[in-house]
């Protein structure tokens, strides 16, 4: 990583530099077709740079950054699990990224051949009986699982059922959806365990009882043991229970949410099974259904026809709760899920769950051992945990924010921090199942040097970090002095530039 | 053992540091009653080079036809240095960039992405992304919803000259909260909206029109009159357009006397390739006074403990971390990698490689019109102005036409029958820069031909 400030691309552009190999011939004669009121007048603000300036601009960019493929990224509820690179090489054949989303079936038998046995194969991971790969990340098919539970019940004329349970650990997706879908928010608190506090949730369930949004594991790391009572308890109320399957990783091989009484789930397919994050995207958010509720699914799915795949769509699904993207969803995150899924074969995802709970479990032993406190010292890690630093706050007046800024020093991405919200000073860590015993080794050395760092010399932390291209930003001015886009020198409200 | 490294000896040490007697141990939470034995229904694992063999095998069945369809995904040259550089792992595979210090190079593309966003689009702001056009516009309705200060009605008009799977989406997202999308015709001649319809809704009040240019039928609307009819009656425009035809065609900051209020797109032809529809990329800009209406993440940027400038996301309290419930929108990522790869490519095309992409593809678009209108039982359905698409009326079934045409390696474009029935055997072409004379005269010849065929077999 460098830390050396890469200037803006605008800064490097000069008029009449170019790189022309990339243009097309300018046309023979110009087009008058096109009136002059419909046309532009103004050049619009893009660097006129060459290639080499671009390709060095935008690899100098990329080297200012944390990445699996450089640093351990232990971010609680992310999933940084290496993502191979076979996956990105196979989903990007020619043919593959050439085929236009409106071709015929008949020209794209094999990428449906490969979403059809995809579905299949979330199918079998989850326990479901139908799948659909439509959304576009986590938060999409939250909206589709919510979506169907709410046309489930309109369908039925229980139109006063708009209500959504959810536990207050859950992700800021869960509230946000529910509020998307017309729904109201319900919370319930957990116990000192984590488990749900079973007696809040009877009091909150009823005739207006949607459904429930539960991840298990839950964000707090830990399993939800009483899992069964509660769907008991949200069925016979007349909801459906949805799974935030955002990650899979800690019961991949191990138990299944259709098994679990779950009605929809999604699934991160960025996460569980490696796709790219890419800086914050493209995700895909597959999402999968019990019986009842499979005629609701987004369109379109891949059916089969003998040997023949095809789309079913709006004919085949009238209850369908339509359409979430213009075309058939993040087709190439898709592909890449497909490769993954195939090279670990069913011998292969058993192990992801075995070796994501065991990376997880040993690290919060070793963090332990050297001096921090788990949110929940009685539970068994699942794919993640949770470390508090409450008592470190109070004695040290260090914060979770400290530790991490100062983890970024010795190499390692930070950690989760300030979420779940209910446990104060956290820090969720999420080791991922394809890190070595070396690199979490490494990982906990550096958390003991910065507690001995925070008893001796707090200081040290509250400056933290030193060594990235950056100190600690300034968000309160980024949020009031708004900078939102670069301005040329001279005009009002020009960027800040570098000395 | 695939992606995961431990040996015999790290697992035993690892227990030994827990405390439990094997990896099974740390599944004792779970209830015995729940616990599976296996996945039998997945088949067994492959080796790179086994899984490579089938990828290819199966890429090889799809082929590569010659292809004239657009309809909401073009066709263009990427240049090479694109997908190169956006899939260095440091970009690739990155997360969301909260820890900004760590983070600058995600950043900061997103802050350059911003900027050339909002300048080609004519507006003040932009967020850094939304999952595609189709969902972009339904978050511009919402957005619209939330920053109309005076319209309570829920209405916005959505006129048919809209891609239809953006009002199929558009209604699906923002349905369950009450928006109503109500259609707007176009004329029969020029397949331009039709400004008579818009009467009847005058003295009523709306909250918000949606404008496409180009239209779906690649048509140009006269932009100026209906932006100024709507902001006469209090309407917020939401403009849906091609960011490759902002290189010529006038920006919609630049709409009539105001400009549009939000404006929103497919970012795919913009360095993404086709990719059976996605991953792709939907863009929203705005005006500043709206910003914090905005869904989506924002980067601004700032200074750190020392003065250097630096960037990070910024106006947070509008997004669903912060405000849960009731947040702007749900949404989380942005479509991050291929906002980059776009970012990249407008800066490898500049104001005059991005001008000559739109100033081509309409050039090889008109030639096609025009070879393709020279063969008999073929005619053009609308005689306005257009960008880089056109509607060809035939004089056989669409259906059998596109068959024979495949038949021969052409995919001869969209089929308009099932969308816009009253059209008759409409079909929607488009050509970009990425095809030769001889290509396009290889189309008409086959499409003489496919009529013929299918004339004769009536």
């Amino acid at each position: 990583m460098s830390n050396r400030a890469e200037k803006v691309v605008f800064e490097f552009s000069r008029e009449g530099r170019g790189a022309s190999a990339q243009w097309p011939a300018a046309p023979a004669t110009p087009a008058t077709d096109i009136p002059a009121a419909l046309r532009r007048t103004d050049k619009p603000l893009l660097p006129e740079i060459s290639e080499l300036e671009a390709v060095r601009h935008f690899t100098r960019l990329s080297q200012l950054n944390f990445s699996i493929d450089t640093h351990f990224y232990p971010l609680g509820s992310c999933t940084m699990k290496y993502n191979p690179k076979g996956c990105n090489q196979y989903a990007m054949l020619p043919e593959f990224l050439g085929r236009h989303p409106l071709a015929p079936e008949s020209q794209g038998q094999g990428v449906l051949a490969c979403m059809y046995e995809l579905q299949e194969m979330l199918k079998e991971v989850t326990g479901m009986r139908g799948v659909s790969l439509n959304p576009m990340a986590g938060a999409h098919g939250e909206f589709a699982g919510v979506a169907m539970i709410r046309a489930f019940h309109r369908a039925r004329g229980d139109l006063a059922r708009n209500e959504i349970i959810v536990p207050e650990a859950a992700h800021g997706t869960n509230p946000a959806t529910a509020t998307m879908c017309g729904c109201v928010v319900r919370e319930i608190p957990v116990d000192a365990e984590g488990d749900v506090d079973l007696e809040a949730l009877r009091a909150v369930v009823g005739p207006n009882t949607a459904g429930i949004m539960l991840t298990n594991p839950s964000t707090l790391g830990v399993f939800e043991r009483r899992i069964e009572a509660i769907a008991k308890i949200v069925h016979d109320a007349g909801g459906l229970l949805y799974y935030d399957g955002a990650n899979l990783n800690a019961i991949l091989g191990k138990v299944r949410p259709g098994d679990m009484g779950f009605d929809a789930i999604h699934m991160n397919l960025h996460k569980t099974f490696s796709t790219p994050h890419g800086g914050g995207g493209p995700g895909a958010g597959a999402v999968g259904v019990s019986q009842r509720l499979l005629p609701f699914l987004p369109i379109p799915i891949v059916g089969k026809n003998g040997e023949r795949y095809r789309w079913l769509s709006e004919a085949d699904l009238p209850q369908s709760i339509g359409r979430l993207s213009a075309f058939m969803g993040n087709a190439g995150v898709l592909l890449r899920a497909y490769i993954y899924m195939r090279m670990l074969g069913r011998e292969g995802m058993s192990r992801v769950g075995e070796f994501a709970t065991l990376n997880a479990n040993y690290v919060m032993a070793r963090l332990r051992e050297v001096g921090y406190d788990a949110a929940y010292p009685t539970r068994r890690a699942s794919h993640e945990f949770i470390i508090t630093l409450k008592r470190q706050a109070r004695e040290l007046n260090v914060t979770a924010m400290d530790v991490a800024k100062r983890l970024l020093d010795y190499g390692f991405h930070a950690p989760t921090t300030y979420f779940p919200l209910l446990v104060p000073e956290c820090l969720l860590i999420e080791p991922t199942e394809t890190e070595s015993k070396e690199a979490l080794d490494g990982f906990v050395a550096a958390m003991a040097a910065i507690l001995v760092e925070a008893a001796e010399d707090p200081g040290k932390l509250k400056g933290a970090p030193y060594t990235m291209p950056v100190r600690r930003l300034d968000d309160v001015r980024a949020a009031k002095q708004l900078d939102l886009t670069w301005k040329p020198a001279g005009e009002a409200g020009a960027t800040l530039r570098r000395p | 053992m695939p992606f995961v490294p431990h040996t015999d000896k790290d697992v035993r040490e690892m227990l030994a540091a827990i405390g439990a007697p094997s990896i099974e141990a740390l599944f004792d939470e779970i209830p015995a009653s729940l616990r599976i034995q296996g996945l039998d229904g997945i088949p067994s694992g492959m080796s790179e080079m086994e899984i490579g063999r089938l990828m290819s095998e199966r890429a090889r069945q799809d082929g590569r036809p010659l292809a004239f369809l657009g309809a909401g995904a073009y066709e263009h040259h990427i240049p090479a240095a694109v997908w190169a550089i956006t899939t260095r792992g440091e970009f690739y595979s990155a997360y969301t960039p909260y820890q900004a210090e760590a983070s600058q190079g995600t950043l900061q593309v997103i802050y350059e992405y911003q900027s050339m966003i909002a300048s080609l689009t004519g507006m003040q702001v932009s967020n850094a992304s939304l999952y595609d056009g189709g969902s972009a516009v339904a978050e511009a309705a919402l957005m619209a919803v939330r920053a109309h200060r005076r319209s309570k009605s829920l209405r916005v008009l959505v006129p048919t000259t809209v891609h239809p799977n953006y009002r199929k989406v558009a209604v699906s997202t923002a349905g369950n909260q009450g928006l109503r999308f109500e259609e707007l015709a176009y004329e029969r001649a020029s397949g331009r909206i039709d400004a008579a319809a818009l009467q009847r809704f005058d003295g009523e009040d709306i909250t918000a029109m949606v404008i496409q240019q180009p239209n779906f039928f690649g048509v140009l609307e006269d932009v100026d009159q209906l932006t100024d009819w709507a902001h006469a009656r209090g309407l917020f425009v939401i403009a849906v357009v091609n960011p490759t035809s902002l290189a010529i065609l006038k920006p919609p900051g630049q709409w009539g006397a105001k400009g549009a209020d939000i404006v929103v797109g497919e970012g795919q032809p913009l360095g993404v390739p086709l990719s059976s529809g996605g991953p792709y990329f939907g863009f929203l800009t705005t005006r500043m006074e709206y910003v914090r209406s905005m869904p989506g993440r924002i980067v601004g940027r700032t200074v750190d403990l020392e003065g250097r400038p630096g960037f990070t996301l910024t106006l947070q309290a509008r997004e669903q971390h912060i405000r849960r419930g009731k947040a702007t929108s749900n949404i989380c990522t942005n479509q991050g990698l291929l906002m980059t790869a776009a970012t990249i490519y407008l800066s490898l095309l500049g104001p005059v490689g991005l001008a000559r992409v739109a100033e081509a593809s309409h050039q090889r678009t008109q030639e096609l019109v025009a070879a393709a209108t020279r063969v008999k039982g073929v005619r053009p359905a609308f005689d306005g102005p257009r960008f880089h698409e056109a509607v060809l009326l035939l004089e056989r079934p669409v259906a059998g036409v596109l068959r024979e045409l495949e038949s021969q390696g052409i995919l001869g474009g969209y089929d308009l029958s099932g969308d816009y029935p009253e059209l008759g055997h409409a079909l929607l072409v488009c050509a970009t820069e990425t095809k030769t004379t001889a290509d396009l005269e290889r189309f008409a010849s086959a499409l003489g031909e496919a009529i013929r065929k299918s004339a004769r077999a009536a």
